[in-house]
């Protein structure tokens, strides 16, 4: 198989950027949409040309590192993979496919397609965690925790943290990403003690890194490679709702002040 | 001299650590602020020491090469993790996770350090569940468990195929939490290239900022190497693409012993190769042998497809090897039966390479949706990859090189022949012998994280004599000229080979004479083949762009230098060992009807090996001494 490929180069952040057109030869179907750009890097590389700079490690839709807007589609046209579960079968033959990084305010582009997700990170920093010391703990059985719930939990904390979400919407907001890991502690026993607080300081950070509000467009859901779901977007809602009746000094409205009104 | 010296406490088992921990002298908490302690890596056992350092109230510096913590290859396990709960009342107790860990490893590692791992290893399930980790749950609400490869009870807990990412999630939430409160600078993107070595103790690291090319020198009191496993030398394995030996590699290059490099594991279960352009093997969860039949057809090349082969012209060949474990015996055992009837010309699919994975049985007894629930995920996975539906036709699967037991020599303190440098998780050689069993790798990077180092290290603060260092140490200029000019030596090459040129041929000869099986003329052949390829590397390498940016090249080729050196270092070991024990075949050594044949009179002993500039490199030996145990034939038939 062969593909044209336009691909976003830039050399630094500073830098402006543009699309450059490649041609990729000699694609098998079975190769996966990273095999096929490693091809086009290692003959650039021969040629003593700097290699198209992308973003991967495992390579099985796990650590949430590849990250390619795939014809204006985050981790391209398939629903629940990552770009690293792409394979070339999906194309036809011929055809021309442009890639771009992540697009948004708090992800600055580092090179090419790579881009600064840290933001993500501090986030997490802010509260994305139940802050318990080692040792100590006590037997994992005293709590019981219904299947249902934990499976549920788990369905919010299978987020792999690629930024997807944040690439698809308009507004470049990260509420699916905060909503899945508030609401995965929300629904534990163990996250409760710290609910209130949690929530607050997330949305504030997000708000902080520069991230935009919810539209409720649900773009982020229809890209997330993990499906999570934007019923968490209402479990936090309802957290931050919580968390305003229960300490008084934050807002109590009826709508969710990360909700844009339409 | 290099001397090894295990530091193993005496007395009864049980109570070493015991006595360990209340022997070791403590670090007062106001010198604990005064102190810093490097971790290189953030996977499970990174992760988690870093996380337990900085509660202690050390000053805490962490690097990861990812761009956040978050990625660390532990992320893509899937199976499970190990523990001694004995929830399932099935005879299960510490005494046998200990026993089945020692003879799983075929008897190649210390009693003591694995009589700790299956002590420790309940508390880590306790840990997990308060940082809120979602482990699956039965109905009634308490921690469900399975049986995974190679033992006969339920002890291994799971996060549906998804536990790596989830027990590091929390170890990384925990490490959240000493970021915000400035017990941990975190530095991601950043790469250590080598070690700073004052006054012959560990006290910093040289490290490239992998997005400005900046490479500087960080010093502390101690240095903590978490940085994983190698299975990378391979070029392909079920490894993450950045996995690479580098930080270990250069640890060694400095003093550090390298213990048991051959031990390398292959996992039975990957799905098989494709074509030349392929960049990495993915597996199938170990789980999946808990219902799925290995079979091949009886007669050699048999085109027919699967479903046609009537049920007498199929070899059921673990079930016949193995009647008492059957499809679930150990890795090494099962990788080796696979690659036999494929040698045999018995493989099925593409080049003969792979053995079918059937399922039609389960999906018989059980139906098709109580597949669907314990393995959908799995499936849809082998799909994606290879376009067929495993519900429908059987799998196909081949063994991947998967991980590396062999790592650096530590004591039982976890520390390494340099004082100063601790090795944590499936960097160091520790508890898994010859052999890892499945779901206990996540244990120990977890046992070595939260519960083992944090104390260890302690003693070895509060009682080394560290006087302060800094950058401008002619030690720490040294260790960074050697970075810098080996960063330049790469870019100035000008070649016009690509660096995965050379890594995927390094890695198909250490995968033809030092892979599955070996043997000494293979290993003879290799040691002279690598020598020349390296030097080919050098005259022959291109590195496009500048080392002062954001240079993916760059950092790969700088880790395929040291694949072409460490890839000696591992023929030397397996060429010494001249017995088969575990995950390490000499074809030399192997009964009649093909079975291994371990020496103990000869090899009960820790091969840890020094670097020794411009020679081969010199071995010692730390003799195995089995006191609780007695080594018996690894018997799974
Ligand atoms: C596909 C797969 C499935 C698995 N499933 C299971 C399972 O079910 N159960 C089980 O017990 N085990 C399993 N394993 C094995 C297990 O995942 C690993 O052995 C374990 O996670 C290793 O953890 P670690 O913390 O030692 O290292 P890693 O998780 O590999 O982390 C290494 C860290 O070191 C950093 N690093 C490395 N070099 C440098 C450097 N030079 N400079 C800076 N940072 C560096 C990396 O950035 C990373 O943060 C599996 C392995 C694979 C490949
Ligand atoms: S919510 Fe989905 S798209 Fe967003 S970061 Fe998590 S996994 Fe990625
Ligand atoms: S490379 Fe890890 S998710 Fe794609």
């Amino acid at each position: 198989m062969k593909f044209t490929l336009n691909i976003w180069r830039q050399k630094g952040s500073d830098e402006r950027g543009r699309f450059v057109t490649y041609e990729a030869h000699d694609v098998s179907s079975g190769m996966s949409f990273l095999e096929m750009l490693d091809g086009v890097n290692q003959r650039l590389i021969v040629k003593g040309e700097e290699p198209v700079a992308f973003e991967q490690d495992c390579r099985e839709g796990i650590c949430g590192s590849c990250s390619l807007v795939i014809n204006g589609i985050p981790h391209g046209p398939d629903r629940g993979i990552t770009t690293c579960q792409l394979y070339m079968r999906r194309f036809p033959d011929g055809a021309v496919i442009t890639i771009e990084p992540w697009r948004a305010r708090a992800f600055p582009i580092i090179k090419d397609l790579v881009v600064d997700r840290r933001a993500l990170d501090r986030i997490m920093q802010a509260g994305g965690y139940v802050s318990v010391p080692t040792g100590g703990a006590v037997d994992g059985n005293v709590l019981l925790i219904s299947k249902d719930q934990a499976e549920t939990a788990m369905d919010a904390a299978s987020c792999i943290g690629c930024g997807a979400c944040v690439a698809a919407c308009k507004n470049a907001s990260a509420m699916l990403f905060v909503a899945a890991k508030v609401s995965h502690l929300a629904l534990l026993p163990q996250g409760k003690p710290e609910r209130t607080s949690r929530v607050k300081a997330m949305l504030e950070a997000m708000d902080r890194e520069g991230f935009g509000s919810c539209g409720n467009q649900n773009e982020c859901e229809a890209v997330c490679p993990k499906r999570i779901s934007v019923c968490f977007i209402a479990t936090l809602n309802r957290e931050y709702l919580r968390a305003g009746v229960v300490e008084p000094g934050l807002p109590a409205e009826p709508e969710s002040p990360h909700a844009e009104s339409v | 001299m290099m001397k090894l010296d295990p530091k193993i406490p005496p007395g009864p088992l049980e109570t070493k650590w015991d006595r360990r921990r209340f022997s070791e002298k403590l670090v007062s908490p106001t010198n604990k602020r005064r102190i810093t302690v490097i971790v290189v890596g953030t996977g499970l056992a990174g992760a988690s020491a870093a996380s337990t350092l900085g509660q202690l109230g050390y000053q805490v510096e962490c690097f990861c090469f990812q761009d956040s913590p978050r990625r660390a290859h532990s992320i893509a396990a899937q199976g499970g993790i190990n523990a001694a709960k004995n929830y399932q009342d099935d005879g299960d107790s510490v005494g046998r996770l200990f026993y089945d860990t020692i003879k799983g490893g075929d008897f190649r590692s210390r009693e003591a350090n694995v009589y700790r791992l299956a002590q420790v290893s309940t508390q880590i399930i306790d840990q997990c569940v308060a940082l809120g980790i979602p482990f699956a749950r039965e109905y009634g609400g308490q921690l469900a468990n399975r049986s995974f490869g190679g033992v006969q009870v339920s002890r291994t807990f799971y996060c549906r195929g998804q536990t790596g990412q989830q027990l590091l999630l929390g170890a990384y939430s925990a490490l959240c939490w000493q970021i915000e409160r400035g017990q941990v600078t975190m530095r991601p993107r950043t790469e250590m290239l080598d070690l700073v070595m004052i006054d012959g103790l560990a006290r910093g690291i040289v490290a490239r900022d992998l997005v400005t090319g900046r490479v500087s020198i960080h010093t502390a009191h101690a240095v903590v190497l978490a940085t994983g496993g190698y299975s990378n030398v391979y070029y392909l394995s079920t490894n993450a693409s950045g996995s690479n030996v580098t930080a270990t590699y250069r640890a060694w290059k400095q003093g550090a012993a390298f213990a048991n490099p051959c031990f390398t594991q292959i996992h039975p279960t990957a799905i098989p190769p494709g074509d030349a352009h392929q960049a990495k093997l993915t597996l199938m969860s170990e789980s999946l042998r808990n219902d799925g039949r290995l079979w091949v057809p009886t007669m050699p090349a048999d085109h027919r497809c699967p479903g046609d082969i009537p049920a007498g012209e199929r070899d059921y060949f673990l079930e016949r090897r193995y009647p008492r474990f059957g499809n679930l015996a150990p890795r090494d055992l099962a990788s080796r039966a696979v690659k036999a009837v494929c040698d045999e010309g018995r493989g099925v699919g593409p080049g003969g390479q792979g053995v079918y994975l059937d399922f039609a049985d389960v999906i018989g007894q059980q139906g098709l949706d109580v597949v669907r629930e314990r393995y959908g995920n799995l499936f849809d996975m082998y799909q994606r990859i290879t376009g067929e539906d495993a519900y429908h036709a059987p799998m196909r699967i081949y063994p991947a090189p998967h991980y590396t037991m062999g790592g650096l020599w530590v004591d039982y303190n976890l520390m390494s022949t340099i004082p100063g440098l601790f090795v944590i998780g499936e960097a160091n050689f520790a508890d898994h012998g010859a052999n890892r069993l499945g779901a206990s790798s996540l244990m120990q990077g977890l046992a070595d994280g939260y519960f083992i180092l944090p104390y260890t290290i302690g003693h070895y603060l509060a009682t080394a004599k560290l006087t302060p260092v800094g950058e401008d140490h002619q030690e720490s200029r040294a260790a960074l000229q050697r970075v810098t000019s080996r960063v330049s030596r790469l870019l100035n090459a000008k070649g016009c080979r690509t660096a995965a040129s050379f890594h995927r041929e390094v890695g198909q000869l250490l995968w033809n004479h030092c892979g599955m099986s070996r043997n000494q003329e293979g290993l003879k052949s290799a040691l002279t083949s690598i020598p020349a390829l390296r030097e080919e590397f050098w005259r022959d390498i291109m590195v496009p762009g500048s080392g002062e940016a954001f240079n993916q090249e760059l950092e790969y080729a700088g880790r395929v230098a040291d694949y072409l050196e460490f890839a000696e270092l591992l023929c030397h070991d397996a060429l010494h060992r001249e017995e088969s024990c575990g995950a390490h075949f000499r074809e030399e050594y192997q009964t009649d009807d093909g079975e291994p044949q371990r020496d103990d009179s000869r090899f009960a002993h820790v091969a840890a090996w020094e670097y020794r500039e411009g020679t081969s490199p010199v071995l010692h030996k730390e003799s195995l001494a089995f006191e609780f145990v007695q080594p018996t034939t690894r018997s799974y038939q």
